[in-house]
């Protein structure tokens, strides 16, 4: 059994209890632990059940590679799944539950899979789903869905915050173990800025667990000395519980700081996602111990070697009172050594190697262990924990030579370097045939915008396991990464440890290394996907020979942990498989981010009121107070309608456009796009960008003008006004002012440099309101101030003047086929207007409109719009716009497309408008059918409606459409079949529906 | 994540700041062009993987166009420079030929 | 008559910095080529600071030159001298190719105070905040978030941001976001070491 004892845990606050609870049960554990090394002190060996088979699972790490320990955390707002206990940090009323089982851990129905695993083979999805294809998605997937899947999803809200944070510097180092801390120190000691990130609470890393001396100095000690030194530099920061993510091109790194996982209680963001730009990142991310691939290695109580000293180190917890451990190297010993003092009885060491170890040896040899070489461990028997070692000769089949009752396994395969961060961006691996390992190939680094390498590795990252090897070399990564910062090195000795003799690991990637079959079948190498050394040989065996091939098929490597654990055995197992050496298989491709980071983190701020930009006009908050239904257009929100009690929005549109039609209707129209086109050469470049004659324009008037894209495609529409001699105000579409504004900069920088012209964005600066209808005049007059008689404004130009008090210009313009006014003022003065006109228009019946009432009014008098008849496929030609392309220009943009022999096709659809026979409304965007089918079997069709409306005005639908050769087949029916079933009919009509000579807006 | 230095305001900037605007150095042609010249003006755009020319705006700075002269497959940047120029400047060709020798891209080089 | 009103007429938040939107502004946009006299002197004429060089700001009291682009200077003046400074200029660029554009209303400015200012800004930019890269007296423009803005330090614990009027309202929430209590992050304003 696993227990908490009474000496060790350097981690651990002895003074203060904590209670937490799993599966509903209270638990007691201690500030500094984390939630596993709780879990473990109260003999909570059973945690969690595997992925595919549901087998029942312990801890098996201590840290970041964690397999099988994830446990939702939280409820209600606060729920997560699949956290892994290794790197939560215990707190006071933690709650924590246990995944992957139903009814029970202790019971779970789905264990009957580990009697079928037979049957569940690698590629058992694939093959089993495969037919027949009818039942993909309605038989299969929900299977599918149904057993997929660790923890369950949040179901409400996430009441959390979180938050982005840059910065750029010179160098990042990722990781704060001894080697980061050194390679931080001498790469600071030049003067260069220098961030720190370690993922856990503590800096030192392994360190202090695994012993040494440094200088002379215990390196615990040492470590704090380290960090006292770096504490004090003014061009060090230092920050715990934040791990390098990810490293990405030209020196952006992610960093992920889990701000108050540790203390839910505690203000502020919970993550914190840091966007880094360093000129040199060095990974200084250690190593991961490997598991060994024998039967039953996936069963409670058998750990990490390395894991079990973290434990009793770190929290004083011993993982078991009978110990055995099989190794393949020396480090392990010092687990044994470790263990053996701290009073358990270590029952035996498998050594697989014939000749054992070194130093480490003869030291447990003392401690009187007995130590076995040439053994492995054959079969692990216990279901819910360790109950016996079944002893095997390494060099057999399995064939047990002897059984150890014990209540814990310690094993290690060797280490892999923790090479991702390196790899992230394309830092290449050398496989180390001595020390089984693949590490950093330093002259495949890389590369960033200076075509330098941009990534170092430090430390056991590096591949040096030895702790001399690690300080040396960690030094002289901070030397070097500060001259690649473009520093100058101050030149310090590196620091000395001393060196134990250790014999040469032996690579072991089974054990025994002939395992029968059924052994094989029970050797786990993934153990969150449930994929193990058989099911990598049946992959070699039907050909796949692609390590990446044999991930997405097997599942290896692809669990939330990302085979940090054990890609190496699975690999070394298809190598072997396959009859080839490890490195010529590689591996596969380490991405970002290092371990799950949280949705929140990437979103940041951006959510609720924050989650993208409103854009409000000065007018948005009398809207909102007056009922305003919105309509986003672009980033801005829009009056659709203003539906008054009771009305339904319908009905309010209805009522807008009769009493604009009939009386003053105002409308909010600061959106429009307001660019100011200034200088000597404006009006040739006018010229250029619409398709009609602007040059000509007389100051004091306005015309109507149309943009095409190089295309020949129509982008915009919208009234131009002449300032004076060189000044123009170009007003476009609401969503197309930012756009506009960058299509002239861009034609005015980078192809008619030479030409004197100036453009600025006034969009934001006047709130600019319409007021329309046949009692516009009379309104604007009672507020006075502007000779607004037709013969002084007459339709088509603008004046500049004061109403009501305001400066303001006036532009006497229309889009609806009313006497109309739009008025420019001052944005600060946009409310003060549209206040004065409500309060003035009382007695016209004046009534604000919104943007449905505007799209139907344009209707009715067949103005196109933007985005509706339009859709990037349509020339003005096609519209019956003709009359605004000017033929006497030689060049504006998009004229040369609109010759191309597609644009003067006469079969091109025209615009028309539509009629119902019946007078209801066409369903948008329904095409009009015409006889035969197409090479599909479909309609062949004629046609199709771009607008689509009920007219109040008109008491009927209107539309309009483009058809093939409309305007020369006017009164002729079409038939439109809609989603509904039911076929539309309607007449092909000219697109003008109200007020055909545009009497009411000329008055 | 890319970082450009812009030529115009003098920040290097990130690439959440920038606006991409394709391939650099198209001429134009307008009317009176034939259809062959106009098609591959509109739609012919090299993507190879090495050396390459782009335009680029720093949208959220100073607005202004740049081009950039850079390696798609490794992303080393050779270096920015003006958008008033028809053809990379000498001091950019050198700076390339240091680091690919015998690079060429639409007939320079 | 009416009074103009600002975006969000002098709103304000206090966290871990005072957050204030400044009210009514004069800004000007100059456009036109900054090497050339005649525009220089109309821009140093109208508020007698002096020339920027580029990112720049140079104050005269409650007036100020911004670098903006290699052919565009923000002009801060009170908003009642606006329309005289434009008229001012106009007359000193007579005949200059070159464009004053009045912008007051077009833009915001707010003012964060405090020793926590670089760390609140680093929240919502990219841009290089640190005192390498940025000093009173030097004017970045860069995003906030998702918005353009520009911004540039009086003081080392002053900023001012100008962000566009539509998006005054999404800019304070995510100033008052960054600033909230609570959400320290003291990188550039590190408690010195014991």
């Amino acid at each position: 059994m696993s227990t908490r004892i009474a000496t060790h845990g350097r981690l651990i606050d002895r003074t203060r209890r904590l209670t937490f609870t799993f599966n509903g049960q209270d638990l007691h554990g201690h500030p500094g632990d984390t939630l596993a090394s709780a879990l473990l002190a109260n003999d909570r060996m059973l945690v969690g059940r595997s992925f595919k088979y549901h087998r029942p699972r312990g801890i098996v790490a201590s840290g970041a590679e964690e397999p099988n320990a994830l446990v939702n955390l939280g409820t209600g707002p606060a729920f997560e799944p699949n956290q892994r206990t290794t790197t939560t940090e215990l707190f006071d009323r933690l709650q924590a539950t246990s995944q992957n089982h139903w009814p029970s851990l202790d019971f779970d129905i789905g264990a009957v899979n580990t009697w079928f695993s037979r049957f569940l083979p690698a590629g058992f999805y694939y093959k089993t789903f495969l037919r027949p294809r009818a039942f993909w998605k309605h038989v299969y997937e929900p299977i599918i869905r149904q057993s997929a899947g660790l923890g369950q999803v949040p179901r409400e809200r996430d009441c959390d915050t979180y938050e982005h944070f840059n910065v750029t510097t010179d160098i990042v180092v990722i990781g704060g173990g001894i080697a980061g801390l050194l390679a931080a120190r001498s790469a600071a000691a030049s003067g260069a800025r220098v961030l720190v990130l370690e993922q856990t609470a503590h800096w030192g890393g392994r360190a202090p667990v695994d012993g040494g001396a440094v200088d002379g100095q215990p390196v615990g000690s040492y470590i704090d000395t380290l960090l006292k030194q770096l504490r004090a530099m003014a061009n060090v920061t230092l920050r715990p519980r934040c791990m390098g993510a990810g490293v990405y091109d030209h020196g952006y790194v992610l960093g992920y700081e889990r701000r108050t996982d540790h203390a839910p209680e505690a203000s502020g963001p919970r993550h914190r996602l840091w966007r880094i730009r360093a000129r040199h990142v060095i990974a200084a991310t250690g190593a991961i111990e490997r598991p060994l691939a024998f039967a039953g290695n996936d069963v409670p109580g058998v750990m990490l070697a390395s894991a079990m000293r973290d434990y009793l180190v770190d929290y004083g917890v011993l993982a078991g009172r009978r110990v055995v451990l099989a190794t393949n190297n020396d480090d392990a010993y010092r687990t044994a050594i470790a263990m053996k003092q701290a009073g358990a009885d270590v029952l035996r060491i498998l050594d697989a190697r014939d000749s054992g170890g070194g130093a480490l040896m003869q030291e447990a040899r003392a401690l009187g262990i007995r130590i076995d070489c040439g053994r492995a461990i054959g079969k692990i028997t216990g279901g819910k924990r360790v109950k016996k070692v079944q002893i095997c000769a390494q060099n057999g089949t399995g064939g047990a030579l002897e059984a150890v009752a014990c209540d814990a396994v310690a094993m290690s395969g060797g280490w892999s370097p923790v090479v991702h961060l390196w790899s992230h961006c394309g830092g290449k691996l050398i496989w180390d045939d001595r020390a089984a390992l693949f590490r950093p190939d330093p002259d495949r680094p890389p590369f960033g915008a200076d075509g330098t390498g941009f990534v170092s590795t430090a430390g056991a990252a590096h591949g040096d396991l030895a702790l001399s090897a690690i300080v040396r070399q960690a030094h002289s990564a901070g030397n070097n990464a500060a001259q690649a910062a473009g520093y100058k090195t101050k030149s310090a000795t590196a620091p000395e440890a001393e060196t134990t003799r250790e014999a040469p690991l032996l690579p072991v990637w089974l054990m025994p290394a002939n395992a029968n079959v059924a052994l094989r079948s029970k050797a786990w190498l993934d153990y969150q996907n449930d994929v193990k050394v058989s099911d990598v040989r049946l992959a070699a065996r039907e050909g796949y020979e692609s390590v990446e091939h044999t991930k997405r098929y097997t599942t290896l490597g692809m669990a939330t942990d990302q085979g940090k654990l054990s890609n190496i055995n699975g690999l070394a197992t298809l190598a072997d498989a396959l009859g080839a050496a490890i490195p010529a298989v590689g591996t596969t491709t380490f991405r970002p981010p290092y371990t799950p980071i949280s949705f929140g983190a990437i979103a940041g701020e951006a959510r609720r009121e924050i989650f993208q930009p409103l854009r409000r006009t000065p007018m948005h908050h009398w809207h909102d107070t007056h009922g305003a239904v919105w309509e986003p257009v672009g980033h801005w929100r829009r009056p659709y309608t203003y539906p008054r009690s009771g009305e339904s929005v319908q009905d309010a549109v209805a009522r807008e456009i009769r009493n604009t039609r009939q009386a003053v209707g105002l409308l909010d129209a600061s959106t429009l796009g307001k660019l100011i086109v200034k200088g000597p050469d404006a009006g040739r470049f006018l010229d250029m960008l619409y398709t009609n004659m602007m040059s000509n324009l007389k100051p004091g008037r306005c015309r109507y003008g149309l943009m095409c894209s190089e295309n020949g495609f129509l982008m915009d529409d919208g009234v131009v006004a002449r300032i004076d001699d060189q000044t123009f105000l170009c007003h476009t579409t609401s969503g197309g002012a930012d756009h506009i504004h960058a299509h002239m900069e861009e034609w005015l920088q980078t192809e008619w440099w030479g030409w004197q012209v100036y453009v600025a964005n006034a969009t934001e600066q006047y709130a600019q309101i319409a007021v329309v209808g046949p009692k516009a005049r009379k309104l604007l007059e009672k507020l006075g101030g502007m000779d607004l008689s037709p013969d002084t404004l007459p339709f088509m130009a603008w004046a500049d003047g004061h109403l009501g008090g305001i400066k303001a210009r006036v532009y006497r313009i229309s889009f609806s086929g009313e006497l109309s006014y739009e008025i420019a003022v001052p944005a600060s003065q946009g409310l003060a207007l549209w206040s004065a006109l409500i309060e003035a228009g009382r007695e016209f019946g004046v009534m604000p409109y919104g943007t449905e009432a505007l799209h139907v009014m344009r209707a009715e008098k067949g103005f196109i719009m933007i985005g509706d008849e339009t859709d990037g496929t349509v020339i003005p030609q096609d519209l019956g716009l003709n009359w605004a392309i000017s033929k006497k220009k030689d060049d504006y943009l998009g004229k040369r497309a609109q010759q191309r022999a597609h644009m003067t096709d006469p079969d091109r659809w025209k615009l028309v408008g539509l009629e119902t026979t019946d007078g209801s409304v066409l369903p948008d965007g329904a095409y009009a059918v015409a006889e035969g089918v197409n090479a599909n079997g479909q309609r062949n069709t004629q046609g199709r409606v771009t607008s689509t409306y009920h007219s109040p005005t008109l008491e009927r639908g209107i539309a309009m459409g483009l058809v093939l050769h409309g305007p020369d087949r006017m009164g002729e029916v079409l038939e439109f079949p809609g989603t509904d079933d039911k076929i539309y009919h309607a007449k092909i009509v000219d697109p003008v529906f109200y007020d055909k000579e545009g009497e009411k807006q000329n008055v | 994540m890319l970082i450009l230095h812009c030529p115009c305001c003098g920040v290097y900037a990130d690439e959440t700041e920038l606006a991409p605007g394709g391939e650099a150095h198209l001429t134009r042609h307008g009317p009176g062009s034939s259809d062959e010249a106009f098609t591959s003006y509109l739609f012919a755009r090299k993507n190879p993987r090495g050396v390459h020319f782009e335009r680029w705006r720093h949208a959220h700075g100073c607005g202004k166009w740049f081009h950039a002269a850079r390696d798609t497959a490794t992303l080393e940047v050779f270096g920015t420079y003006s958008a008033q120029t028809t053809e990379p400047p000498k001091a950019i060709r050198d700076a390339i030929a240091k680091r690919r020798p015998g690079w060429t891209w639409r007939g320079i080089a | 008559m009416s009074e103009p009103v600002s975006a969000l007429n002098h709103a304000a938040f206090d966290g871990l910095v005072e957050i204030e939107e400044c009210g009514l502004q004069g800004m000007i946009i100059l456009r036109g080529d900054l090497s050339a006299r005649a525009v220089r002197s109309a821009a140093t004429g109208a508020t007698g600071a002096k020339m920027p060089g580029p990112r720049e700001v140079q104050t005269n009291g409650a007036k100020a030159l911004c670098w903006m682009s290699p052919d565009e200077l923000l002009i801060l003046c009170d908003y009642s001298f606006v329309a005289q400074a434009i008229e001012g200029m106009n007359k000193a660029l007579n005949g200059v190719h070159a464009l004053a554009v009045d912008m007051s209303d077009a833009r915001t400015m707010f003012r964060l105070t405090g020793a926590a200012a670089r760390d609140v800004m680093a929240k919502l930019t990219p841009a290089d905040v640190s005192p390498q890269a940025l000093q009173p007296g030097q004017i970045r423009r860069s995003r906030l978030a998702q918005v353009s803005a520009a911004f540039w330090l009086e003081d080392d614990m002053t900023f001012r941001v100008v962000c566009f009027r539509s998006v005054a309202r999404y800019t304070f929430d995510l100033l008052c976001t960054a600033a909230r209590p609570g959400s320290d992050v003291d990188y550039f304003n590190a408690p010195a070491a014991p």
